[in-house]
């Protein structure tokens, strides 16, 4: 049976693993490819590399980087934070990512979706989404990094997003990142049950039950979180063993 | 011992190239005749679209080149899905090293999303292959296509309907999965492989 995936995130700046709490303070939490190799021994299923300062400043992220990564770590990981071209995807590809995400580039940009499908398939193109309920009880799509509010709904860029050839949507809830009170259900039920790609739910996880609920009444295939993971405040087997023991599938 | 992994048109080949390193195993990636036919073990990765990459062998000849190795051949993901006989994607004629058929999957009642991605377990293990891999190890699959169970399975794997996550038949073998990303099992694959 296709189980349910625990993704620790990892954001990088200047080549170190540092969290944003509400995308605003950021605190150093180590070396990316160690934390990977102990992520990836530890029994995550996945790891997404995030370049969190990459849209504002127009960097591209560190080909280098992906490279040691890749060759330290043996289960799949994606890379994104900046990415805008289909040159920027073959190089991280060929230095070893499996997927990439991109997010205001291909909001800004919608082709570039269609683009990246064609020529490296759908299985690799993530789109991650920053959203946003907002006063009116909609989920809207924001942009550099939280940073740009759209008028969008989230379900219709999702949707888009998919028929365009997005593989799977990476799914961050700016109401919940960084409050350890839980993923957003409602809009990541939305997506998953609308969506016929898999949803990876983000933001807000603090505690293990916070996963069976993204899992168990959200229907997310897979949660991402970061600084719980780093802070060692949730150990990846303990939440592995706790999923399991409540009858989700779960790869130990 | 020499490993070639066959370069073409298809993404993952860095991937299964580090994987090799990591457990120790010098190999080179070549779409070079002579090197292919001199490697005691061969790998056919890939990752991409069924009738864009058998069109791509053909033009390089590497259809036939490949149909007319000795050694142990390994296919990985689309790779295993070329050596059987036709894919749905695009109705493709395959090289026919194994008279499985390729299918979409069904999305079904249950809704099931396409492509599969992710971990799922591989039991009823029939092969060398697998050796020390315990029944229903979970590998990481990524595929919106899959072989039929068929006379040359040596794993099944389930998503929706029961299909093969492995194939073997003389020389030849396949995998579904991606070993090179399927953590400890995934290398205990490959280093069964290599030692056949």
């Amino acid at each position: 049976m296709l189980t349910k995936r625990i993704i620790p995130c990892l954001d990088i700046k200047e080549g170190r693993t540092v969290k944003g709490v509400n995308f605003e303070q950021i605190r150093d939490a180590g070396d990316p490819v160690e934390l990977a190799t102990i992520y990836a021994k530890e029994g995550a299923d996945e790891l997404v590399f995030l370049d969190i300062t990459a849209t504002n400043e127009r960097r591209k992220t560190l080909s280098e980087l992906v490279n040691k990564i890749a060759h330290h770590i043996n289960i799949p990981f994606t890379v994104g934070g900046g990415i805008s071209s289909v040159e920027d995807v073959q190089l991280l590809l060929k230095n070893g990512a499996d997927k990439i995400s991109v997010n205001t580039s291909a909001f800004k940009n919608p082709n570039l979706i269609d683009q990246l499908a064609l020529e490296f398939g759908t299985q690799c193109v993530v789109l991650a989404i920053d959203t946003k309920k907002e006063s009116d009880g909609n989920w809207y799509v924001y942009l550099n990094g939280g940073r740009v509010k759209t008028n969008i709904l989230c379900i219709e860029w999702a949707k888009e997003a998919v028929s365009r050839g997005a593989g799977e949507i990476l799914l961050t809830s700016m109401n919940n990142d960084g409050t350890k009170q839980g993923f957003a259900l409602d809009i990541t039920h939305q997506l998953s049950t609308q969506l016929g790609v898999p949803v990876i739910a983000s933001g807000g996880a603090g505690t293990m039950q916070d996963f069976a609920d993204v899992f168990e009444n959200a229907k997310a295939d897979a949660a991402l979180a970061a600084s719980i993971f780093h802070f060692k405040e949730i150990a990846v087997p303990d939440l592995k063993q706790f999923l399991a023991n409540k009858g989700i599938p779960i790869r130990i | 011992m020499k490993t070639v992994i066959i370069q073409y048109n298809a993404g993952n080949i860095q991937s299964v190239l580090f994987a090799l390193e990591r457990i120790g195993v010098e190999a080179i990636v070549s779409d070079d005749e002579e090197q292919i036919q001199h490697a005691d073990k061969v790998i056919f990765p890939g990752v991409g679209e069924a009738s864009t990459a058998m069109q791509y062998l053909k033009h390089r000849k590497l259809d036939q080149l490949i149909l007319q190795l000795k050694q142990p051949v390994l296919g990985i993901c689309l790779g295993m899905q070329l050596m059987c006989k036709f894919s749905e994607e695009n109705n493709t004629q395959c090289l026919g090293i194994f008279d499985e058929q390729v299918a979409k999957f069904n999305p079904g009642e249950e809704q099931l999303k396409i492509p599969q991605i992710g971990w799922n377990n591989i039991y009823d293990l029939q092969s060398g292959l697998f050796k020390g891999i315990s029944n229903n190890a979970y590998c990481y699959f990524v595929h919106g296509y899959f072989a039929a169970n068929g006379m040359h399975t040596i794993a099944s794997a389930n998503y929706g309907i029961t299909y093969s996550a492995a194939l073997h038949k003389d020389n030849f073998y396949g995998v579904q999965f991606h070993p090179e990303k399927s953590a400890t099992v995934g290398e205990q694959i490959l280093k069964n492989f290599i030692d056949l």
